[in-house]
């Protein structure tokens, strides 16, 4: 194994000192693996979900990870990093768009088996037609699994939510999977110059016994979960039994907020939120309204942005505050039904001044002049 | 084995329910126990729901207590019958889906080298023939194509028994069950040769009328898995409910098919587990 120097997340995270690399987004993974103490990776090289996974696959080569192999596909690979979390390992893989639909039975039941996951989400579209580019589609289906969703705008993102989610999903108050999302090709593909932690330090390891259920090592008690296994019974015990531990799972995600927060320094960033017109979006939508807010600005229009890092839990709150003078909302998105804009829709006060658009799907890029013609509508 | 794993707190003793006592203070862990001495120990298995005269429920006690090393022995189950009955063993055991078994055992068991690197941690899969064969065969393949060291255990009672009696790929050609209401139009899967051809290392088929057959031939995988690769157990448990039997046929079932040559016993060892098995068994006892 590679020497690293164990160091507290918060030194890793904002105090070490970061130097400037011009890399892509799937290399950002590796260079936000390599740093996260990853006992084991799983991998499925799904054509082309992005090169991350193979990456990963060179740092176990290099002695960053203690274990990894390619498995049989995505279901199987979710299946594997199910049996390893319940060992008591930290876990990293990664899917994309219809390696996601694949594997999905999985994901509820990592959230349901209290399992502190990672998993890269690098977002494309789904069949059919068959189609491989970039899309966001995907998160829609996610939305109501359990998990924590991160939305990354960048390379830079990417990097630092990888990172981060680790510590935030294994919190004993947490203690569900992250799921890690970053829009395919745009940010996959692309070069940009991001800001890394020297690679001679790693986050501290994983504590399995900080699990709030036990362990399948024969040495975490209990051994017996149920005297009386409730899956058959149809009686009111059985039915409150499934019901509370559904509850638990879902006041877990409620916990998150505090730590997603505190790491991510807010569920959203917003600025020049006071103007009449505001965009909210999240992933390399974002970057696009950004682009257009410029443009519109030297045109002398004001346009407020609120970009959303953390998807599930929703940053509600947040977004009633700050969208509560707003005139109108645009939500720009990356696919083609809107799971944007219904969320934001069920935040704000008055959901007739949500305008759900632009939209683009099946590959396409996003157009500034698409955001102007909105922002234009508008006025 | 974390020797306070089943110790009861002192606080709690007065609540404690009696068979969990029986655990702590007869039960099998670290004793070396096995199928002859049933009656004599406390289970691993308490009271399970399974129906009367169930030839998973009796595999499933002749299983446990076959066990080489319980004390550091996970099952990972799958859907189904046993899956019932699982929750109420007192061994750290696993039902994730419908499956994938053989996908969670090796997460898992490599996990556990992880953690582990100097003891024996014994992963064992059991789960029925539709997770096996149909449904998981995927993944339970792939597991043995990789050479992951865990036991899969099949669990044939020749369907899907726990969602009302369809036939599986493990039924009989013929065989009129639900979802192959003219009769099944294939043959029985062959896995037993799959699992030889597929590697590995030691692959049997056997019946739970033969307790003793079945201890030696759980005890080979398990032992076989440990040291060299993947193994294999077939065990014919019919579904008395679903195939319409009285209770007390379900073992004259058995007999009677093996008689008749269409569920034999079977034992493949590789040469590398025929080493190893000599070594373990001391050349003594290896009759069948």
């Amino acid at each position: 194994m590679i020497d690293q120097r164990i160091v507290e997340p918060k030194h890793l995270f904002f105090e070490a000192e970061r130097k400037k690399r011009f890399i892509t987004g799937s290399e950002a993974v590796k260079e936000a693996i390599k740093r996260a103490n990853v006992d084991m990776a799983i991998s499925y090289p799904i054509t082309p979900q992005s090169e991350s996974m193979h990456l990963v696959g060179d740092l176990f080569a290099e002695g960053y990870l203690k274990e990894y192999f390619r498995g049989e596909n995505e279901f199987a690979v979710m299946s594997e990093i199910t049996g390893a979390a319940m060992a008591g390992v930290r876990v990293f893989t990664a899917t994309g768009g219809p390696g996601t639909l694949r594997a999905f039975e999985m994901f509820p039941t990592w959230v349901g088996a209290r399992l502190p996951v990672v998993c890269a989400f690098l977002t494309r579209g789904v069949n059919s037609p068959l189609t491989i580019q970039p899309d966001t589609i995907e998160m829609s289906f996610m939305l109501d699994t359990g998990m924590l969703m991160l939305h990354a705008e960048d390379a830079q993102d990417l990097y630092d939510m990888l990172l981060k989610a680790f510590i935030i999903a294994e919190q004993p108050d947490v203690h569900i999977p992250v799921g890690v999302f970053a829009d395919g090709f745009f940010v996959t593909h692309t070069r940009e110059t991001i800001e890394v932690a020297p690679e001679d330090i790693k986050l501290p390891s994983y504590n399995p016994y900080s699990s709030p259920v036990p362990v399948m090592d024969m040495v975490n008690a209990p051994v017996r979960q149920m005297r009386d296994p409730f899956v058959m019974k149809s009686n009111f015990i059985s039915y409150a039994a499934h019901a509370s531990w559904q509850q638990e799972v879902l006041a877990a995600g409620e916990r998150a907020r505090k730590h997603i927060d505190h790491y991510l320094n807010g569920l959203v960033e917003s600025e020049n939120e006071e103007a009449d017109i505001l965009i909210v979006a999240s992933g390399t939508a974002v970057s696009q309204s950004r682009e257009a807010i410029s443009i519109a600005r030297e045109q002398g229009i004001n346009i407020g942005l609120v970009k959303l890092k953390s998807i599930r839990p929703f940053p509600t709150e947040e977004i009633r505050a700050l969208t509560k003078h707003a005139k109108a909302v645009i939500v720009p998105e990356f696919n083609r039904v809107g799971w944007l804009a219904r969320e934001v829709k069920s935040a704000v006060n008055n959901s007739d001044k949500v305008i759900g658009g632009p939209r683009v799907f099946g590959g396409m890029t996003m157009p500034v002049e698409l955001i102007l013609d909105e922002i234009r509508r508008c006025l | 084995m974390n020797n306070g794993l089943i110790k009861i707190s002192p606080c709690f003793e007065d609540v404690m329910p009696q068979e969990y006592k029986d655990l702590v203070e007869q039960g099998s862990f670290g004793k070396n126990f096995g199928v002859s001495d049933l009656g004599s120990f406390k289970e691993l298995i308490e009271e399970h729901p399974l129906c009367a005269g169930c030839g998973l429920a009796l595999s499933m006690r002749l299983i446990l207590a076959s066990l080489p090393n319980p004390e550091n022995t996970i099952i990972v189950g799958s859907t189904g019958c046993s899956a019932l009955a699982f929750s109420q063993v007192a061994l750290h055991n696993i039902h994730s889906l419908f499956g994938n078994q053989n996908a969670v055992a090796t997460g898992l068991k490599r996990a556990l080298k992880l953690r582990f690197p100097n003891e024996i941690k014994d992963v064992v899969v059991v789960a029925g023939d539709g997770a096996t064969a149909d449904i998981g065969l995927d993944m339970v393949m792939q597991s043995w194509f990789r050479r992951e060291n865990i036991t899969t255990i099949m669990l044939d009672n020749e369907a899907y028994a726990n969602t009302g009696g369809q036939e599986s790929g493990m039924t009989m050609e013929k065989a009129v069950l639900n979802m192959a209401p003219k009769g099944k139009n294939f043959p029985k899967v062959n896995l037993a040769d799959v699992a030889r051809v597929a590697g590995c290392a030691y692959v049997a088929t056997c019946n739970p009328a033969k307790p003793r057959m079945l201890e030696k031939i759980v005890r080979r995988a398990v032992f076989t898995a440990r040291e060299i690769g993947p193994t294999y157990v077939q065990i014919y448990a019919p579904c008395p409910t679903n195939y319409k039997l009285k209770p007390d046929e379900m073992l004259n079932t058995i007999k009677t098919r093996e008689k008749d040559g269409t569920y034999p016993t079977s034992e493949y060892i590789s040469s590398s587990a025929k080493e190893l098995l000599e070594r373990l068994e001391g050349g003594t006892n290896n009759e069948k």
